[in-house]
């Protein structure tokens, strides 16, 4: 098993540059003519989406309209379910991700990605939770007792839990459960952060721990992130992208994206005013 | 709310008085027996004794089996009535709808007890350290001593071979099952379903075809085969049960970190699983343990302790009891019951091991949900 730092050794990340950002390399995410099926059903329908280096981008709108199979197209996770199917391109930094010369375990690597509920690895302690991505794809890490820190410092968690990281993962609480999937994705040190509603089973006091986080995180990576809620669409993103179905059972579209100022205050499409004052949805 | 006579009402303004309050320590008890209910239940069972001595007179009916069962519905249908008279028909019915569901679980746990108690008494007056350590070839029909060394020897050797060859395949089957969700996973599990309602005595008949009769003779190997063709689907089904408690997510985690398939099998799922696998594959070396049909037709009997399972005739205990139980002495019954005593101590004691290795797994799991 890992091996792991002693619960109070000096704090080494002062001295050396940062693992994390030595050659961090935020990538751009563009979404070309994006489609989704789920065996005949279509859920998503031709999506335009650029999603800019070192930006955050919120994807809103009501449940079921393909905020979430939209992400998980980012990373190729959508083909994980059974009889899901796709139309179009995702292109990282100009390379097609579904195009053949990367793998779904490449791209996953460099794109990883946050789940709406937290899930931390039962048998494995908060370290090797943390390590967790780098022995699954078969990643040797010289420092490793660094590195676990850094992640933990990244993610906001690192002063909780740092005389416990041989504890396991599930003796923590929701909300820093949570912190520790995001220090265990930062950890594989992915170009680009998908967040599937990070913070839905969160209380309001790990919501806005794990905000400040994805704004620190900003500056290194680039960040997408689904939410529900309009007040964290509008404090923690750059930009906007609003995805609606025009009645039951039709496919999923995005009806309007851009900067979240100008989504917010003065959308071009009157369903997105309607939709972020709360008239609908 | 308007007043009419232009006063505002006067309310009584509550005083909340800080009075200290006796706060018990714990949650508080309810009784769940009233001395009326007790009364009750006393007065339906020794109706129940009287009628039922009336009907065995009266019908002079000797089996103790038909007067319990006409004292326990005797009993049932007083207890209604006491309830009844005291409460409502509701009540009345819900009491004695309890009283038969209580009946059935107690009836369960008495037959396994009554069961052991009988295994105990027949069983336990023979067994000495001795028993353990002596085999039956320089042991007479009709002397004392002698025991079990040969059939615990056998036993180990034939079960641990199937389960050495059992657990890896049934976990990996069980993978291909339920993580690789293969194009052929549907006739596997068809394939795994048809063997797991093979009679036992046709997996030993098989080997006996193949093997035994095909000119290699009895040996313990021979056991193990035919034992294995028994374990196997038992324990790859319930660990493709263990499998499916495995939650979703953390697959989906593991994929999403980049890792490929093999890598979440290994390192994530069978990790997590690994309680409950332990689990499956003690259940299967109990049934292994207890098969007798099979071993019958694949190992024959030796008297003398045979450690070499690959080559002649090798005893075990399940087929010792057999042996022992149908010869005429009684000296001879006496070391079948006690052998038989030793073969459910053991499986016994699997069981009390899979719970408990079981059941922490579960916990750690629910806390994962």
């Amino acid at each position: 098993m890992t091996a792991l730092v002693p619960a109070n050794s000096p704090s080494q990340s002062d001295a050396k540059p940062s693992l994390l950002r030595e050659g961090s390399n935020p990538a751009t995410l563009s979404a070309i003519g994006l489609s989704a099926w789920f065996g005949k059903r279509k859920v998503l329908e031709r999506c335009d989406l650029l999603m800019e280096a070192r930006k955050v981008t919120a994807l809103i709108g009501p449940s079921g309209c393909g905020k979430s199979t939209f992400l998980r197209i980012l990373n190729r996770m959508h083909e994980v379910i059974p009889g899901a199917q796709i139309g179009g391109r995702v292109e990282l930094d100009g390379i097609d991700i579904y195009g053949g010369s990367l793998s779904p375990t490449q791209v996953r690597s460099r794109i990883g990605m946050v789940f709406q509920k937290p899930n931390p690895f039962p048998a494995m302690t908060i370290g090797q939770n943390v390590l967790a991505g780098l022995k699954l794809s078969g990643t040797s890490t010289p420092d490793k007792g660094r590195l676990i820190e850094e992640c933990l410092r990244g993610a906001g968690l690192w002063e909780e839990v740092k005389d416990r990281l041989n504890e396991g993962g599930m003796s923590l609480s929701g909300g820093q459960q949570q912190r520790l999937c995001i220090a265990r994705a930062l950890a594989v040190r992915p170009q680009v952060l998908l967040m599937d509603e990070p913070c839905s089973a969160l209380d309001p006091i790990s919501t806005r721990v794990v905000e400040e986080t994805i704004s620190t995180l900003a500056h290194d990576i680039t960040i997408v992130i689904v939410t529900h809620n309009m007040q964290q669409a509008a404090r923690v993103s750059d930009r906007c992208a609003l995805f609606l179905i025009e009645g039951l059972g039709t496919p999923g579209r995005i009806v309007e994206e851009g900067p979240t100022a100008k989504v917010f205050e003065n959308p071009d499409d009157p369903r997105t005013l309607d939709y972020v004052t709360g008239r609908f949805g | 709310m308007t007043t009419t006579d232009g006063a505002p009402p006067t309310q009584p303004v509550p005083v909340i008085v800080d009075e200290p309050r006796i706060i018990d320590d714990g949650p508080r008890r309810r009784p769940r027996f009233t001395r009326e209910g007790l009364t009750d239940m006393v007065s339906a069972f020794l109706t129940g004794a009287a009628g039922a001595g009336i009907v065995r007179t009266a019908l002079g009916w000797h089996g103790y089996l038909g007067t319990g069962i006409w004292w326990y519905i005797i009993f049932l249908v007083a207890y209604y009535l006491l309830q009844r008279d005291g409460a409502s028909t509701e009540v009345g019915l819900d009491r004695v709808v309890t009283v038969v569901i209580w009946s059935a679980g107690v009836l369960v746990v008495a037959v396994l007890a009554w069961m052991l108690i009988f295994l105990v008494v027949r069983g336990a007056p023979r067994l000495s350290p001795g028993f353990f350590t002596h085999d039956m070839s320089k042991t007479g029909p009709l002397d004392p001593g002698g025991g079990v060394r040969a059939a615990i020897v056998g036993s180990a050797e034939q079960v641990g071979l199937a389960t050495v060859v059992v657990v890896p395949l049934a976990i990996l089957t069980a993978v291909y099952l339920h993580e690789l969700k293969g194009r052929w996973s549907t006739l596997v599990r068809f394939a795994v379903n048809a063997l797991a309602g093979v009679p036992s005595i046709v997996a030993g008949l098989i080997v006996y075809t193949v093997w035994v009769v095909g000119g290699h003779g009895p040996s313990g190997a021979a056991g193990s085969a035919a034992l294995a063709i028994l374990m196997l689907p038992f324990v790859t089904r319930s660990a493709e049960e263990v499998l499916r408690t495995v939650p979703d997510p953390l697959r989906e985690a593991s994929l999403a970190l980049g890792s490929p398939q093999w890598r979440v099998v290994v390192q994530v799922v069978l990790p997590t699983a690994l309680a409950g696998l332990t689990t499956s594959a003690i259940l299967g070396v109990a049934l292994g343990i207890g098969e007798t049909a099979p071993l019958i037709l694949t190992t024959s009997y030796s008297n003398a302790t045979v450690t070499n399972p690959f080559h002649g005739p090798q005893s075990s205990l399940a087929y010792f009891v057999y042996t022992y139980v149908l010869e005429p002495s009684k000296t001879q019954n006496q070391r079948g019951y006690s052998a038989l005593l030793v073969l459910v101590i053991l499986v016994l004691v699997l069981f009390v091991l899979a719970r408990y290795i079981g059941g922490r797994s579960r916990r750690k799991l629910r806390r994962s949900r």
